[in-house]
């Protein structure tokens, strides 16, 4: 009973929708208030249904029900409780569920939060919300129905992924999944604005934190699936240039832009056409991220089954969202204010090169990862494109923007003096020049890469720290949330350089047979192998390693690197032992039996990893703090920003 | 802004429908590759004669007429190739079942990375060829990774498959295959 309530739920969220999508926009066209008025009701009772609609699934998950199809193939009476929870959005059908519920949140918030906006734009901005809420539910209910009944029920279920039972993937859908879907404001408003025929800096400022707040859970969700990968897959890598890793890192990369053309827009009014391209683009390649992982045209570890009746609908959905917004785009934008001009040396330069090369980055990750699908159309062969060209591109693309992150808040806008912020940093300069030295010179491995990893960092980090000092210490002048979020964006790159190229420059790594008793040395550190023992778990059976590291003699920890064989499907899962450290991580992982005793065991020391993920941390909670900022929630209608000639001393915000 | 109209409604145009066009034709393919093996020109002709190195004994060079006189599934694969991770169960039941002998064609790979992927998912093969550059790999037709082919005691190709060799595609595609060419069970 409970599923066809759900369903019927479903079908009656679908109705709201549609009530959410014309009534609105057509009441925005002939000015009809109490058309309008429908926008908000109908999101909110969106919400309320499709709320329903998940719980019913839950609790098929829950109760273990198995005459639902999607709940016997995708769990079975030996899962544990929590993952029955999770394994709702542990498929394709339960994780569009999932994207519609968030969808839904944001719609709800947006009805909630947007009583400020004017009514025509309110009425606009949600009804652009139902249309794409009209895209995603017709999808779920015309091709990938969650609540279809499996007749005769199934005794007992397969099973769920085993690479999905694991705390780190409990998080990682949803996260990524609010980013994605958060992408949805910004382009409702750029929707808007551009039915309406003018960017209102006002409704700019309005849409600014939403835009954060979005990038901010994108970067969180991408963040959980590197770690979920580093220690799950057992390969000790972080990122592998992975088509979903991809298709979740384009809209990361356009929303960085994104945040920071908004906010030139918002004070200078310059980039007003670019910006609204920008929020079509971030949302048209979170949709595009949906289109490749479930349509099977790219396969990968995380595709879902590939059904080309599904492929098509997604496909049409996103050629009519993209096609339609674009097309609106090409009409109304040349007719919009062009903004205040600027001089070569300015904050907007600085700014406009950022974008240019955050874009240029998104372009080339799309190139790389359809590459292969346009080799194939055009009968070019079969091609691979791998780490070597998106690791060697994204680099060259992106060196520069590092150079530039710590000039960007210290440069005034519309006109500078090059040489005055370059002053404030050339101690900063020299400093991390002196230091990259030093590290080139001491480093036991890869000097370059090492040299390379300090400077940026420090560069970055140190740069970033003397603005914030410029502005705490100039009385009078209040340190904004914004700033506060742009600061701890910048250090958060600082963070994640360190990161990502001292585990390149200094990871170490061994493979060596083992006995019980045997120990293995890599550099200070020391692994003695204690023996395999074999464990049950709820649904699997596994040999578990036991390993001791230690450093300089001291005991570290006790490592417990696994071989999972899954009850259900024979799958093999290895789940690495790793002892996490501020400066290094000792990684262990086990391999094959090599016979008498012995085992292949595969060591790793992996200095800073750490710092990958705590510097996306530091980027997501700048995108949070800035969210906070209290300018954006001001009622008065004032301009965007007081313009003195001298810029500086006058500038609102930090330039997030 | 205004002059360059239409340039710019040109340049957009272009992008979305060659973007929508190469979509399009990725969900005809993916229909294609999925449910029925892609055709292909080697079937019923002789398997490619070739000179490989061997993984597990590099300098020796592994001549394709040893493998003559029994049928042979020849898997391509690489550690990079998420979907030869997905197959990986699958192959190695049926290698367990040592019903044929699965010979492994390491494809534009690192030698260490295969090595470590073999360690760390277990060895299925038989034999494990490497091809590196891939040059005979255009011999075979080879058009992606993985992708699996069944050569009789002939050194007849008799089947092929695109993709990951799951569950559904062993029952009712490989081991029809394998009876249909008189592998006993």
């Amino acid at each position: 009973m409970l599923p066809e309530l759900g369903q019927a739920a479903l079908l009656l969220a679908l109705l709201a929708a549609l009530l959410q999508a014309l009534f609105p926009l057509a009441g925005a066209a002939g000015n009809r208030a109490a058309w309008m008025a429908v926008a908000r009701p109908a999101a909110f009772a969106q919400l309320a249904l499709l709320a329903c609609a998940y719980a019913a699934l839950t609790a098929a998950f829950v109760q273990q029900d198995f005459s639902v199809k999607y709940v016997a193939d995708n769990s079975n009476s030996l899962l544990p409780m929590v993952y029955r929870y999770t394994a709702v959005w542990g498929a394709h059908e339960g994780s569009m569920l999932l994207w519609a519920l968030m969808l839904g949140i944001w719609n709800a918030a947006v009805a909630s939060w947007s009583r400020r906006l004017p009514d025509p734009v309110m009425a606009r901005v949600l009804g652009v919300i139902g249309l794409v809420a009209i895209g995603f539910l017709s999808f779920l209910v015309f091709t990938s129905n969650p609540f279809e009944r499996l007749l005769p029920a199934a005794a007992e279920g397969h099973d769920l992924n085993p690479l999905l039972q694991d705390p780190g993937m409990i998080i990682h859908p949803p996260m990524l999944y609010v980013g994605y879907i958060g992408f949805v404001v910004p382009f409702a408003f750029a929707i808007a604005a551009l039915l309406e025929g003018q960017v209102d800096a006002r409704w700019l400022r309005w849409t600014r934190p939403w835009t954060n707040v979005a990038w901010g859970f994108l970067t969180l969700g991408i963040m959980l699936g590197s770690w979920w990968a580093y220690y799950e897959l057992g390969w000790g890598g972080w990122w592998f240039w992975d088509p979903v890793e991809n298709a979740s890192f384009m809209p990361w990369l356009v929303g960085a832009a994104l945040i920071h053309s908004q906010a030139v827009t918002e004070k200078r009014g310059s980039f007003g056409g670019w910006t609204l391209l920008l929020a079509i683009a971030a949302f048209s390649l979170s949709l595009l991220g949906a289109f490749l992982v479930r349509s099977g045209v790219l396969t990968s570890v995380h595709s879902f089954a590939a059904d080309p009746g599904r492929g098509l609908f997604i496909l049409t959905f996103l050629a009519l969202v993209i096609g339609g917004a674009l097309a609106l785009y090409v009409l109304r934008a040349p007719g919009l204010p062009q903004g205040r001009p600027f001089a070569a040396a300015s904050r907007e330069t600085l700014l406009l090169v950022n974008n240019l090369l955050l874009a240029a980055a998104c372009a080339m990750v799309l190139l790389g990862t359809l590459y292969p699908l346009l080799a194939d159309a055009l009968d070019l062969g079969k091609v691979s494109v791998g780490p070597p060209y998106f690791g060697t591109l994204f680099i060259l693309l992106m060196a520069p923007l590092v150079l530039l992150v710590p000039l960007g808040p210290l440069t005034r806008w519309q006109q500078e003096q090059p040489s005055r912020p370059l002053a404030l940093l050339m101690p900063w300069l020299g400093l991390a020049l002196v230091l990259a030295v030093v590290a080139y010179f001491m480093a036991p491995q890869g000097p370059l890469k090492t040299a390379a990893g300090v400077f940026a960092s420090v560069w970055v980090g140190l740069g970033t720290l003397r603005f914030a000092w410029t502005r705490l210490r100039a009385s009078g002048r209040a340190f904004t949330p914004e700033m506060l979020g742009m600061v701890l964006g910048h250090a958060g790159i600082a963070v994640f350089l360190v990161g990502a190229l001292l585990v390149e420059a200094q990871n170490v790594q061994q493979e060596v047979a083992m006995k019980a008793g045997d120990t293995a040395r890599i550099g200070r550190y020391a692994f003695r192998f204690d023996g395999v023992e074999r464990v049950q778990g709820p649904n699997y059976i596994a040999d578990r390693g036991l390993v001791q590291v230690s450093r300089d003699g001291r005991v570290l920890a006790m490592l417990h690197p696994e071989k999972r064989a899954y009850a259900s499907g024979g799958q093999i899962m290895t789940d690495a032992g790793i002892h996490a450290g501020l400066f290094a991580d000792s990684f262990a992982a086990l391999g094959e039996p090599l016979g008498d005793g012995a085992w292949a065991v595969r060591l790793q020391i992996k200095p800073f990893v750490r710092w990958v993920w705590a510097g996306a941390l530091l980027m997501a909670l700048g995108g949070f703090v800035t969210a906070l900022d209290r300018r954006f929630r001001r009622v008065s209608a004032d301009p965007p920003a007081p313009r003195g000639r001298d810029g500086a001393p006058s500038m609102p915000g930090g330039g997030t | 802004m205004a002059g360059n109209r239409p340039v710019l409604a040109a340049v957009i145009a272009a992008v979305f429908l060659g973007l929508v066009g190469l979509l399009l034709y990725g969900v005809l393919v993916s229909d294609r590759a999925d449910r029925t093996a892609l055709p292909s020109p080697l079937i019923g002709k002789p398997a490619p004669e070739f000179s490989l190195p061997v993984l597990h004994e590099p300098g020796r060079l592994f001549e394709s007429r040893e493998l003559a006189g029994q049928p042979y599934l020849l898997n391509v694969w690489g550690s990079w190739c998420p979907g030869c991770r997905v197959e990986h169960p699958v192959i190695t039941r049926l290698a367990e079942t040592k019903r044929i002998r699965v010979v492994g064609y390491n494809w534009k790979d690192e030698h260490a990375d295969a090595m470590r992927w073999l360690e760390q998912f277990g060895n299925p093969y038989w034999l494990v060829l490497v091809d590196y550059d891939g040059r005979k790999a255009i011999d075979w037709g080879i058009y992606g990774a993985p992708e699996t082919f069944l050569v009789d005691a002939q050194g007849i190709v008799r089947w092929k498959h695109v993709g990951p060799i799951d569950g559904t595609v062993l029952e009712r595609d490989l081991l029809p295959a394998l009876d249909a060419i008189g592998v006993p069970r």
